[in-house]
């Protein structure tokens, strides 16, 4: 009972971790319908970021986060303005192709600075955060990926709920024509999504660098393991995306814990296939009926 | 059904001063690649005109509709409102400037109410700020409910109070047709561009449309621009008519000039000579 429990916590804050970046994801997807292979890019930059504003610039702890998130949201802005926006209106799949060099590029970027070795922060965490009543232990650090989790998601609740550019945002996912002739101003929507896509993936990046230490590969396949998490969610649902993050993070740490650790990473994808079988639009994605 | 058929109040001012809509466009050209879409077109609309814009299928009406909403840019011409210089604006800023617009095919966003729809198009004239709306202070409220009056007065009009709160998407085709002309409204644009308003429509939606159109323009001196395929309809309400063939205007006159014009005749009931 007590390694039951131990498993499902890490495997539900794992999976908040995930679904928080597949948010990202979702975001880019549902506004633009890009598919951003650079995602996992995203996530190692964010980890990154926070590096250099703890163990460098010496920030104490809040602000270095806080920078980080800022940082991760100019560069969203700057790769929607530099590498997207000449791009609208062309093929979709110049503009996927081209999130394929950008991780590529980021990739080099990051291997050219800090190579590929393992990073870690230094303990920051406070002890008392962690909980320890009877069967639950929960180590400070998940307890900290889950605290900012619940945060973030109420957060942008609000914004995509009563802020007028989350609605503006929800209304271009909707139908872009319609919202363009509302005086809906869709470049700024576009600018805005790949930004907060970005922050989120920082963040998600700090959190994962935090459980598991910093190395460009190890982050960037995380991004890799968005795919599953939104094919099971369903693409176009950000609440897909959380649930589907949350059972495949219990998923792999179950079989990590169970049945064995090699088979761990595979399972994320034994699903995405099933799921693809099965259900193609997801749980919660929108079932597109052809009317011929 | 018929509860309040009077003045929607976003057309109260329309007797003393009506909000000005004089559109003119001057040698517009567009092309794609080497199709060319609309070449060299001149149009004049007068405030208060019901102007509409007729042509055989390709002939490019949608296309100088987009022109003129900012969809696609013209290669070379340009498009002046109320005296300003509008070709190279986006949709957006459009909007603002007083041009609404609706669809060939309908763009609503099927999953939201009808009175979210409607909703969306208030909020270039929302004007409070972040703060005040935090609190929900009295002027917060009291705006909220000036743009719900505008809206209501809509839905009278329009008569779809039936279907205020249903998902836009369960509605049938002629009502949704109406739902996006009172979206249109809510912008409320000093000039209403339509595209196809009466496209798949039974004769009873129609009639009701033209009723609601002839309202508008008639009544109130709303300045409507209608592209259309149904002659009848289009002969019947509209005060000007221009035919567009081929991305070349052809003519340009009263609906009664038109149809005795013999190059408007053989655009649509094709050549003699091939007869």
């Amino acid at each position: 009972m007590d390694f039951f429990m131990q498993l499902l916590v890490g495997g539900l804050s794992t999976g908040f971790v995930y679904g928080l970046s597949a948010m990202g994801f979702v975001m880019i997807f549902k506004s633009s319908s890009v598919l951003n292979f650079a995602h996992g890019e995203l996530i190692a930059i964010g980890a990154y970021f926070f590096l250099i504003f703890v163990t460098w610039a010496k920030l104490p702890l809040v602000l270095a986060f806080l920078f980080t998130l800022f940082a991760c949201f100019l560069l969203g802005i700057l790769i929607e303005r530099i590498f997207l926006r000449p791009l609208i209106g062309e093929n979709l799949i110049f503009v996927i192709m081209l999130t394929v060099g950008l991780a590529a590029m980021f990739r080099g970027l990051i291997l050219l600075f800090w190579g590929g070795n393992l990073y870690t922060y230094p303990d920051f965490l406070p002890k008392a955060l962690g909980v320890d009543r009877g069967i639950v232990h929960i180590p400070p650090v998940y307890m900290a990926t889950l605290i900012i989790g619940i945060f973030f998601l109420i957060v942008f609740g609000i914004f995509f709920k009563f802020f007028s550019q989350g609605i503006y945002m929800r209304s271009v996912a909707d139908n872009q024509r319609a919202a363009l002739s509302l005086g809906v101003n869709v470049r700024r929507v576009f600018a805005l999504s790949w930004a907060i896509a970005a922050l989120v993936a920082g963040m998600s990046g700090v959190v994962l660098g935090v459980i598991n230490g910093i190395n460009v590969h190890n982050l960037s396949a995380i991004g890799l393991k968005v795919f599953p998490v939104v094919i099971l969610g369903g693409l176009d649902s950000i609440i897909g995306a959380i649930i589907g993050g949350l059972i495949i993070g219990v998923l792999e740490t179950f079989t990590g814990g169970y049945l064995s650790t090699s088979l761990r990473d595979v399972v994320p994808y034994i699903i995405l296939v099933i799921i693809l079988l099965v259900k193609p639009y997801g749980l919660f994605g929108l079932t597109e009926i052809e009317r011929v | 059904m018929k509860a309040f058929r009077g003045q929607p109040s976003i057309y109260k001012q329309s007797d003393s001063k009506r909000k000005p809509a004089d559109l003119e466009i001057r040698r517009l050209s567009l092309s794609f690649g080497g199709v060319k879409a609309l070449s060299d077109i001149d149009l004049t609309v007068k405030s208060g005109d019901f102007f509409a814009i007729i042509g055989p299928n390709g002939a490019g009406k949608t296309s100088l509709m987009n022109c003129i909403t900012g969809f696609y840019h013209s290669d070379s011409g340009s498009i002046i409102f109320n005296g300003k210089e509008i070709t190279h604006l986006h949709p957006h800023e459009l909007v603002r400037t007083g041009i609404g617009r609706t669809f060939q095919n309908i763009e609503l966003f099927p999953g939201m109410t009808v009175i979210s729809n409607l909703f969306l198009a208030r909020h270039t004239h929302y004007h409070y700020g972040f703060l005040p709306a935090c609190f929900f202070l009295k002027s917060v409220r009291q705006e909220e409910i000036a743009h719900r009056r505008v809206l209501e007065e809509i839905i009278d009009f329009l008569e779809i109070q039936s279907v205020r709160n249903k998902p836009v998407g369960s509605l049938p085709y002629g009502l949704m047709k109406r739902i996006e002309l009172g979206r249109a409204l809510a912008l409320e644009p000093a000039l209403l561009l339509l595209d196809e308003p009466f496209a798949g429509m039974n004769l009873e939606e129609k009639e009701d449309m033209v009723r609601f159109l002839l309202e508008l323009n008639r009544q109130w001196g709303q300045t409507i621009i209608l592209v259309e395929h149904d002659m009848a309809v289009v002969m019947s309400i509209a005060r000007k008519i221009a035919v567009l063939n081929f991305g070349v205007k052809i003519t340009e006159g009263s609906p009664s000039e038109v149809v005795k014009n013999p190059e408007v005749i053989k655009a649509y009931l094709g050549d003699d000579s091939v007869l």
